[in-house]
């Protein structure tokens, strides 16, 4: 028996202004009935455009040049996009990558559902219903009949990913193909989805093509990994061995450098640049007024202090108040009740220009390197720009001082006058850090810093953050609702749960000793462990 | 015709940028034709006003009444009116008050309706609310009534008429202004600016303003195509500049009284309006798309 899916020899290219460069390079792998194939990388390494290639739904541009997809023994690479349709959904059903944009806003979720039964040639509309209402179920909804009536706007992340996945099993599908289904969703969540995944599969044996950029991920969902970096196969194995003993140097630095799965232990106690706290936050409350209901209470007594040249990280997931707190601290929210200490200078009591004398002592860097820089600016221009706010250096000193500051976080001199739209994610994120040390601050808060980017370049990052806390002395205020990251860099930390402070300690304390029922979940749902177990 | 005067200087012109571009050859190729011919029209109409000698030498107030509602002609490329002056003469030493009169009435609605916008998208609270609440009583008013009103308290004349033109486009231009720059307050580099020390004007100045104009620029173009058609209106309906002006609108509803006998009187001036409109909007659009 043939496998189920075979890519062999897989060539894709894009053609851009007339020239068509090659993004897939000789792909080749097999999909056993019932397997779990993940399909690994960094952005840019051709993983999704494999995937689209595979189900025919590459972008316009795109063209597979050679090779072959048989599903069965059947080629389909060269069918048309009407003939691809009698298998799309039947045989092979996708697992989109964003829940939030892949569901039509103005149609109810039951008839969402509803549609791939009826395309597929189902005409009674009871038997539709009904068998909404079954698959609603059997991923774990609550209320099936409340949700198919519902709008996706009125539903969860999660919730609206578990919808996605009932319209992919639907018709009972020989293999799903899954675009990092739970990229977008926070750490609690994706590991249910995935778990629904997995039970899934193991009761009707799908075979599951898992494209994902999370090493930890694949090591604890799938049997067989795909390594790919520059449209290329760097590894193929059998997840443990490839795991336990990597044989190309890529997915070696890839295994070094998931926060997740690597082997370092909690870093070591920082030495102190001083004994008194450079950040203190007492009883923070924050209260949104909502018109015309009564106000949202976003953050509820939250207090923490941080020792200078110590790293504290705020965690929780999306919704738990960690950004409100963060903007109090740096002055651009007004909280509601509670204390703000920066170096001894409490800010409330800060009004027009000595707050902004404050912001040279504290910068915040921000989560989106592709939204925080002006399009309109230089690199240059940019980190110069705190200066002239500032400062009344002359030209060649100022000039001076920023090209220090760009070769520090390791930027070539060749990309100083580039605008922000030519440098990559790591690369914006380098200027941004630039930008917000140039003033020489003694607190630096970064609101989900590295979470925008590439296991390998996060790694590199956190390497430069910690590099300029040694050398320079600095007080990090590091958020995330990544834990794995934060055993890496952090401190002390404290777990925020809506709005409430559940946690607070050490990491070790808090890691090893968790108070919390949901500090424990937290770090339960970090992905990767099995295989920690395992090995 | 004008067509065919027009044509023959189009054929010649897009030969003429390549052979001089050189390198530039293989950018301007990947342009859209429609769009080429589109500045070749405006780069026409704007030489008409610059230089209308250069392409008639007829005079185009002084006729000779012997010559009266001639048909075109080689002599006479658009025919000639009433009085014997040559038609395609007062179209180009026309085009020069359609121009400035546009020129005038973008230019207006431009600075006036974008500088409200920016001040009432960046101040916010109760000065927005009553810049804009003014904006929508201006916008409420029929255009052509309003224009016909500010005419009346300013008088007669081609700058008047510009300036009526401008002010009904103010609304237009603050509500797209307020809108981008409402876009781009909210984003995270405008907020890492403020976090970075920038003063409110500073910022302003710096970020705000370049990253919203894109859109206010390619309306400006849309605008100077409407302000001609806007203008025109005024000329035929008597507002504008007072005969024997050769203004575009003018010529129109001169030609008006001989449309049974010299329907070129009426069907040329039209002609070069609406190709000039079609013109600035697909620029417009181009413009539009650049960001």
């Amino acid at each position: 028996m043939a496998a189920l899916l075979s890519v062999e020899n897989l060539v894709v290219s894009y053609s851009e202004n007339d020239n068509r460069h090659r993004v897939v390079h000789d792909v080749s792998f097999t999909v056993e009935p019932g397997e779990v194939v993940a399909l690994v990388g960094e952005s840019g390494s051709g993983k999704t455009t494999t995937a689209q290639a595979v189900i025919g739904l590459l972008a316009e541009n795109g063209r597979i040049e050679q090779g072959a997809i048989r599903l069965n023994g059947e080629e389909i690479s060269r069918w048309s996009g009407k003939r691809l349709d009698t298998i799309r959904g039947r045989q092979i059903s996708l697992i989109p990558q964003d829940p939030t944009s892949s569901l039509n806003p103005v149609k109810t979720i039951g008839a969402q559902v509803g549609e791939i039964l009826r395309i597929h040639g189902e005409r009674d509309s009871k038997a539709v219903d009904a068998r909404v209402i079954e698959l609603l179920a059997r991923v774990g909804l609550s209320d099936p009949e409340l949700r198919a009536r519902q709008y996706p706007h009125e539903l969860s992340g999660g919730m609206k990913q578990r919808v996605l996945i009932a319209i992919a099993i639907a018709l009972k599908p020989q293999l799903i193909i899954a675009d990092e289904p739970t990229s977008a969703l926070d750490v609690t969540v994706q590991r249910r989805i995935l778990d629904l995944i997995d039970d899934l599969r193991r009761e009707s044996g799908t075979a599951v093509l898992l494209v994902t950029h999370d090493l930890g991920v694949a090591a604890d969902r799938a049997d067989r990994i795909v390594v790919l970096q520059h449209g290329r196969i760097q590894e193929t194995g059998d997840a443990r061995s490839l795991l336990g003993a990597p044989q190309s140097e890529y997915a070696r630095q890839l295994l070094a450098d998931a926060p997740s799965l690597s082997k370092a232990g909690f870093r070591a106690a920082r030495p102190q640049a001083g004994n008194d706290n450079a950040i203190v936050v007492e009883g923070l409350v924050q209260d949104f007024s909502i018109e015309g209901r009564s106000s949202f209470r976003a953050v509820d007594g939250v207090s923490f202090s941080v020792r200078r040249g110590t790293t504290h990280a705020l965690v929780g997931e999306s919704g738990s108040g960690k950004t409100t707190t963060v903007r109090d601290v740096v002055g651009l929210g007004r909280p509601t009740a509670g204390r703000v200490e920066i170096g001894g200078t409490d800010i409330a009591t800060l009004k027009g220009d000595d707050l902004r004398q404050l912001r040279r002592r504290i910068q915040l860097v921000y989560q989106n390197p592709f939204s925080s820089l002006d399009p309109r600016q230089t690199v240059f221009g940019i980190v110069e720009e705190p200066l002239l706010n500032y400062t009344r250096l002359p030209a060649f000193e100022r000039a001076a001082k920023v090209l220090g500051l760009l070769g520090r976080v390791g930027l070539p001199e060749s990309l100083h006058r580039r605008r922000p739209r030519a440098l990559s994610g790591g690369q914006r994120q380098r200027v941004a850090i630039a930008r917000a040390l140039v003033l020489d601050p003694e607190v630096l808060v970064l609101d989900e810093a590295v979470s925008a980017l590439d296991v390998t370049v996060q790694a590199q990052i956190l390497k430069l953050l910690d590099e300029l806390q040694r050398e320079l002395g600095l007080t990090y205020l590091f958020v995330s609702h990544d834990l794995a990251v934060v055993r890496q860099i952090s401190d002390t930390v404290s777990v925020l749960q809506n709005g409430r402070q559940v946690e607070s300690g050490t990491v070790e304390q808090v890691f090893a000793h968790p108070q919390s029922a949901y500090t424990r979940e937290l770090i339960d749902a970090i992905p990767g462990q099995r295989s920690h177990a395992v090995a | 015709m004008s067509s065919i005067s027009s044509t023959d200087i189009l054929a010649e012109k897009p030969v003429a940028a390549f052979a001089a571009a050189g390198p530039l050859l293989a950018r301007l190729r990947r342009l859209q034709p429609g769009l080429v011919l589109s500045w070749v029209i405006v780069a026409i109409v704007v030489l008409w006003a610059v230089a209308p000698q250069l392409f008639s030498t007829y005079n185009p107030v002084q006729g000779v009444p012997t010559e009266k509602l001639q048909a075109p002609s080689l002599l006479h490329l658009l025919g000639t009116d009433a009085l014997g002056r040559d038609l395609f003469a007062r179209i180009v030493h026309g085009a020069v008050h359609s121009l400035t009169g546009a020129f005038v009435a973008v230019t207006v609605g431009l600075i006036v309706g974008t500088s409200l916008g920016l001040v009432a998208a960046s101040v916010g609270g109760i000065v927005e609310d009553a810049i804009m609440r003014l904006i929508d009583v201006l916008l409420s008013i029929p255009g052509l009534l309003l224009m016909l009103s500010i005419i009346i308290l300013l008088g007669f004349g081609t700058v008047n008429a510009a300036i009526a033109v401008g002010i009904t486009s103010i609304a237009a231009f603050a509500r797209l202004s307020r809108s981008e720059v409402v876009r781009v307050r909210r984003s995270d580099y405008v907020e890492a600016a403020f976090g970075s020390g920038g003063t409110f004007l500073a910022v302003l100045w710096r970020h705000v303003l370049p990253n919203s104009l894109t859109s206010v620029l390619a309306f400006a173009a849309l605008q100077f195509g409407s302000a001609i058609l806007q203008i025109s209106t005024l000329g035929f309906l008597g507002y504008g500049a007072p005969p024997p002006t050769p203004e575009w609108g003018l010529l129109i509803a001169e030609g008006r009284n001989y449309i049974s006998t010299a329907w070129w009187l009426t069907t040329a001036p039209g002609i070069v309006v609406v190709i000039t409109v079609l013109a600035a909007n697909r620029i417009s659009r181009s413009l539009g798309k650049v960001r």
